[in-house]
C-alpha cells in the first residue's frame, strides 16, 4: 500500500522540475535545488507550513513565476500554455456574470460567445452551477463562487490544473462536499491535479501522492502515496490507510516546523 | 421587505427637505419680524419673487453657465482618462507628466483666470477654467483606479496569456470605474465653481453673460434679491451635477461594487 520515493525522473511525468530556485528580489530564498516530477493523471498534494514555497512551486509550474535557477521541463509543450488555476480567493470578476466569468478564459483566446457557450454550460453542469449562470458573484455562497472558479479553470479542458489552497476559507461542511466534487471531477475530466493545502485531512483524502515541504527552501521531507484504486467516500476517512496517511503525513510536518525553528 | 426599504428612502429624503424648509421658515420669520430691507438681506419670499419676475433673463444665464460646465466636464473627462491611461503604461510617463497635472491643480484658479482672459476669448477662458479644475480628480482618481487591480485578478489574465488591449478592456477599465466615477463626481462639482470663478473674473472686466456674471452685474446695481436668485440656481445646479452623476455611478456600480450595494443595504 505504502511506497515512499524520493523524488525521481518518472517516464510518465507531465512536468519535471529539476534543481529550480527561486531567489525574491528581496533575497529571500523561496525554493532551492529542488526537484519534482508531477505525474500524468496524479492528485498530488503539497503539504507545508506557511511559506515553505507551495504557492512558489506552482506559480513557477504554471510560468506565473520565473525560476532563477534550474529547469522545467514539460512532456508536451502544449500542456504548458493550457493550466487551469484556481486560487485561494475564488477571484472572480465582480462586475461579470457566473457566465461571463466562466467564459473569460476562452474569450482571451479569442473564441466568440457563440462558439464558447456549449462549453461554459458543460463547464457549468459539471460543478452544479448552470441555473446560476446569470448571477453575479456576490449573489453566491462562498463555496458557489469557488465552483463558479474551479468550472472557468475547467473550461479550456486543461490537462493540469494547480489549485492553491482553494477551500481553506471555507466551512469544514462545505469543505467536504467540495473535495467530493472534485473527485467526481477528477474520475470524469481525468486531469492532473497539482493540490496546495495546509490541511492534513485534506491532504490524506484528496491525493494520490502527497509531498510534505519544510520551511527551508521547500526541502521535501516526505512522499507519502496513496492507492489511487481506494475509494474516497466516508468509509474512507475512518480507515487505517486514511489514518496512516494523516499519522504520516502530521509527523513530517512536526518535523518541517522543528526543522525551521532550529 | 420593500415596505421596510421604503420606509428608510421616505427617511433620508425626508430628513435633508424637513431641516432645509425649516431653516427658510426660520429666516422668513427673523427677516419679516426685524424687518430687514431686502438690499440688506431679502426674505425667501422676495428671492422667490425675483426668481419668477426675472426668470427668462436668469434661465438664460444659467443655460450659459451651464453649458460651460458640461462642455468642461466632457473634455475633462476624455483628457483626464486618456492621461491616466498613458500614465498606467510606463512609470517614466507618470513621473514625466504627473507634476504637470499637479502644478495645474495647486495653482489658484482665481489667480490663473485673469491671465486666461488675457490670452483668450472670455467664453474660452472660462470654459478652460473649469476645464483645469475638474480634469484633476478625474485624471488623479481614474490613475488610482488603474492602479489598483486585483493582484489575483492579474494572475489570472496572465495565466491566459491576455494581451495589453484585453487586460485593458475586460480587466482594467472595469476595475476603476468606482474610482473613475468618485472622479467624475467630485469634477461635475468642481467644474461648476471653475466656471463660476472664471464668469467672475470675466464678468469684473465687464464681459460674459453667465450666472456669475448676474450677479456681480446685479452687485453693482445693488439688487440683493436677484444676487440669492443666482445664487440659489448655482446651489442648484450643483446639486443636480452631483445628483446626476451619483445617480449614474449607482447605476453602474450596482449590484457588484461595495460602495453601491451598501446604499441598497
Amino acid at each position: 500500500m505504502w511506497a515512499v520515493t524520493g523524488a525521481q525522473m518518472t517516464a510518465s511525468a507531465l512536468v519535471s522540475l529539476r534543481n529550480v530556485g527561486k531567489i525574491f528580489p528581496s533575497g529571500l530564498v523561496a525554493l532551492a535545488d529542488y526537484d519534482l516530477d508531477v505525474r500524468q493523471g496524479e492528485i498530488l498534494t503539497l503539504l507545508g507550513p506557511s511559506g515553505c514555497g507551495k504557492s512558489t512551486v506552482l506559480r513557477l509550474i504554471s510560468g506565473l513565476s520565473s525560476p532563477t535557477a534550474g529547469s522545467i521541463d514539460w512532456s508536451a509543450p502544449q500542456i504548458k500554455n493550457n493550466i487551469g488555476f484556481v486560487f485561494q480567493d475564488a477571484t472572480l470578476l465582480p462586475w461579470a456574470s457566473v457566465f461571463n466569468n466562466v467564459f473569460l478564459p476562452l474569450r482571451l483566446s479569442g473564441l466568440s460567445r457563440e462558439t464558447a457557450s456549449a462549453r461554459v454550460d458543460e463547464a457549468l453542469a459539471h460543478v452544479g452551477l448552470l441555473d446560476f449562470s446569470r448571477s453575479l458573484p456576490r449573489e453566491l455562497s462562498g463555496g458557489m463562487r469557488m465552483r463558479c472558479a474551479i468550472a472557468r479553470a475547467l473550461v479550456t479542458h486543461p490537462a493540469l490544473i494547480m489549485m492553491d489552497e482553494p477551500f481553506a476559507a471555507l466551512d469544514e461542511v462545505t469543505r467536504f462536499k467540495l473535495n467530493d466534487d472534485l473527485l467526481t471531477l477528477k474520475r470524469r475530466l481525468s486531469a492532473t491535479i497539482v493540490f496546495v493545502t495546509h490541511s492534513v485531512f485534506e491532504a490524506a483524502y484528496l491525493s494520490t501522492r502527497i509531498i510534505v515541504m519544510s520551511r527551508r527552501a521547500g526541502r521535501i521531507i516526505d512522499e507519502i502515496e496513496i492507492d489511487p484504486a481506494i475509494a474516497r467516500d466516508d468509509d474512507y476517512r475512518s480507515s487505517k490507510t486514511f489514518a496512516e496517511a494523516c499519522r504520516r503525513a502530521s509527523h513530517a510536518l512536526r518535523v518541517s516546523i522543528e526543522e525551521a525553528t532550529r | 421587505m420593500s415596505k421596510k426599504r421604503r420606509t428608510i428612502q421616505w427617511r433620508d429624503i425626508g430628513a435633508p427637505f424637513a431641516v432645509f424648509f425649516a431653516a427658510l421658515a426660520l429666516w422668513e420669520a427673523l427677516v419679516r419680524w426685524k424687518n430687514v430691507p431686502p438690499y440688506i438681506l431679502p426674505a425667501p419670499s422676495v428671492v422667490f419673487e425675483k426668481l419668477i419676475e426675472d426668470r427668462e433673463l436668469l434661465f438664460s444665464s444659467l443655460m450659459v453657465t451651464l453649458g460651460v460646465t458640461f462642455e468642461a466636464l466632457v473634455v475633462a473627462t476624455i483628457c483626464g482618462v486618456a492621461l491616466a491611461l498613458l500614465i498606467a503604461q510606463s512609470k517614466w510617463l507618470e513621473r514625466a507628466l504627473l507634476p504637470f497635472a499637479i502644478t495645474l491643480q495647486v495653482t489658484p484658479i482665481i489667480a490663473i483666470a485673469p491671465l486666461l482672459l488675457v490670452y483668450m476669448q472670455p467664453g474660452n477662458a472660462v470654459l478652460v477654467c473649469a476645464f483645469l479644475v475638474a480634469f484633476f480628480p478625474i485624471l488623479s482618481n481614474t490613475s488610482l483606479g488603474l492602479a489598483s487591480v486585483d493582484f489575483g485578478l492579474r494572475d489570472l489574465f496572465d495565466l491566459y496569456h491576455a494581451s495589453p488591449w484585453q487586460k485593458l478592456i475586460y480587466l482594467r477599465l472595469p476595475s476603476a470605474l468606482p474610482q473613475f466615477l468618485t472622479g467624475l463626481r467630485i469634477g461635475g462639482g468642481l467644474a461648476l465653481i471653475g466656471a463660476i470663478v472664471a464668469e467672475l473674473a470675466a464678468g469684473a472686466s465687464g464681459q460674459g453673460t453667465g450666472l456669475a456674471y448676474r450677479i456681480v452685474e446685479a452687485g453693482f446695481r445693488l439688487d440683493i434679491p436677484r444676487m440669492f436668485a443666482a445664487l440659489a440656481l448655482i446651489s442648484l445646479s450643483g446639486l443636480a451635477i452631483y445628483g446626476a452623476l451619483a445617480a449614474l455611478s449607482y447605476v453602474l456600480l450596482r449590484g457588484w461594487h461595495e460602495s453601491a450595494r451598501a446604499d441598497q443595504e
